[in-house]
């Protein structure tokens, strides 16, 4: 068979892997905001208790693999248990993982808000809610836009390594025709394509999102 | 307590063999990273030159490398390295060139970034008082990027120890594949030694990679405060 037929045959295949992937990401990415958003606002209003363990749970997810958590999760668990479908613990290891980025990124963006703003907040008598509210917040979230486009890219890329517990996304796909049928140029092509076509345009628009904001900050 | 899980680590020579596997994993990562990181402040360099065709070369590799996630930048190399180009390298080697040329790529992001936001007045003081190109670099821009660029760079250093967990997928006997056969060797006797085993693993990669990531954010909490004021 020509490569050109090998390709076109997968192709189906490579379509569903190709939705999975998204599917996992979105979901992933969504659940990341929002575990990173809580994360940092505890740190934000030094919620006592919560804070910590928050900043606990940010350096254990951040410092160590995807794989390792995945594999903890996936194979470790179930021993006392705990048992979760592999999707399900797709979803939850790039939550756990994606969390942390996410808070960090936030966290950057609130102590990034310079220091003559939130101290002219505080001289004409803002309390520390309208200061967050009205001048920590507003500004914050602007900053930290380029550090939480870059984790979605970063997590869309994290989900190729879900192919480890046999969760048939894109990479798994790949790799299990190949080792069908050991045509492996072809389904590598398909592959690197496919991501393309996820984080080329979405790069593209980040990117612009960025400008976007910063002219929104800074009006220049 | 006989049978508790952790004792599987005990068990024979499964320790050793986990540390054995922890250095494949770290010699790897140190081999790629060196090689890595004198590339990329290479290239980097060779960005903020005002050659346009070279810009956009060296652009390129750096969004391939971008858009390509490591797992498959693996198998690429893996896979097409001995298929279209006849070179047969052994995993190891496929693994740190892959991870050498990804350091590199993210490092030239880095260092061009650190030596385009050195003020403007520094360049041209030093064109003024007549250094050539090399003196400027060496003397004048690449000192003051390098403390811009350090925290960056140690964080990149962590992801790419973090990314040596990808070696399993191509079956270098790094600290996880050691681990899986270590769970599997054992399964009968210590049906929950799955968990102490993963576990130290997990531990083992905290451990190098936390005082590593600690030090880069305490240098840009400094850098944060001195900015502020």
């Amino acid at each position: 068979m020509s490569s050109w037929q090998i390709i076109q045959q997968s192709l189906p295949l490579f379509e569903k892997g190709f939705i999975l992937t998204l599917w996992l990401s979105f979901i992933g990415i969504i659940g990341s905001i929002i575990v990173g958003l809580i994360c940092s606002l505890l740190k934000y209003f030094r919620v006592p208790v919560f804070s910590q363990i928050a900043a606990v749970y940010v350096e254990i997810s951040r410092n160590t693999p995807l794989l390792v958590q995945l594999f903890f999760l996936y194979y470790a668990f179930p021993v006392f248990g705990f048992k979760l479908n592999a999707e399900l613990c797709g979803i939850v290891g790039l939550i756990f993982l994606g969390g942390s980025y996410m808070a960090e990124g936030f966290n950057g963006g609130f102590d990034g808000v310079s220091k003559t703003q939130v101290e002219t907040g505080k001289a004409i008598g803002l309390s520390r809610m309208q200061l967050a509210r009205y001048v920590v917040f507003p500004q914050g979230f602007t900053l930290s836009v380029p550090a939480l486009a870059a984790n979605i890219i970063f997590l869309i890329k994290e989900t190729s390594i879900f192919t480890v517990i046999a969760i048939p996304e894109l990479t798994n796909t790949a790799l299990d025709l190949i080792g069908m049928y050991y045509r492996s140029s072809e389904y590598l092509l398909v592959l690197v394509i496919g991501y393309a076509i996820i984080l080329i345009p979405l790069s593209i628009i980040l990117t612009l999102l960025e400008k976007r904001v910063r002219y929104g900050a800074f009006g220049n | 307590m006989a049978h508790s899980g952790i004792n599987v680590l005990f068990e024979g020579r499964n320790l050793i063999r986990l540390f054995g596997g922890l250095w494949t994993t770290v010699e790897i990562a140190a081999v790629a990273l060196v090689l890595g990181l004198i590339l990329g402040v290479i290239l980097g360099v060779l960005r903020t030159f005002p050659n346009r065709l070279l810009r956009l070369v060296l652009r390129l590799y750096l969004e391939f490398f971008r858009i390509v996630p490591t797992v498959v930048l693996l198998f690429l190399f893996y896979y097409i390295l001995p298929k279209q180009l006849g070179v047969n390298l052994p995993a190891n080697q496929v693994a740190t060139l892959v991870f050498a040329l990804w350091t590199a790529a993210e490092m030239s992001d880095i260092v061009r970034g650190a030596l385009i936001s050195v003020p403007k007045h520094q360049r041209e003081s030093g064109m003024a008082i007549g250094l050539n190109r090399l003196q400027l670099y060496r003397y004048v821009l690449i000192p003051q990027a390098v403390s811009l660029e350090l925290p960056a760079t140690i964080n990149l250093v962590t992801r790419v120890i973090k990314t040596t967990s990808l070696l399993m997928l191509i079956s270098v006997m790094d600290v996880i594949n050691v681990g899986q056969q270590v769970v599997e060797a054992n399964n009968q006797k210590y049906p929950t030694g799955v968990f102490w085993v993963y576990g130290i693993i997990f531990v083992m990669y905290f451990a190098i990679d936390y005082p590593l990531s600690w030090w880069a954010k305490r240098m840009d909490k400094k850098r944060l405060e001195r900015a502020n004021g």
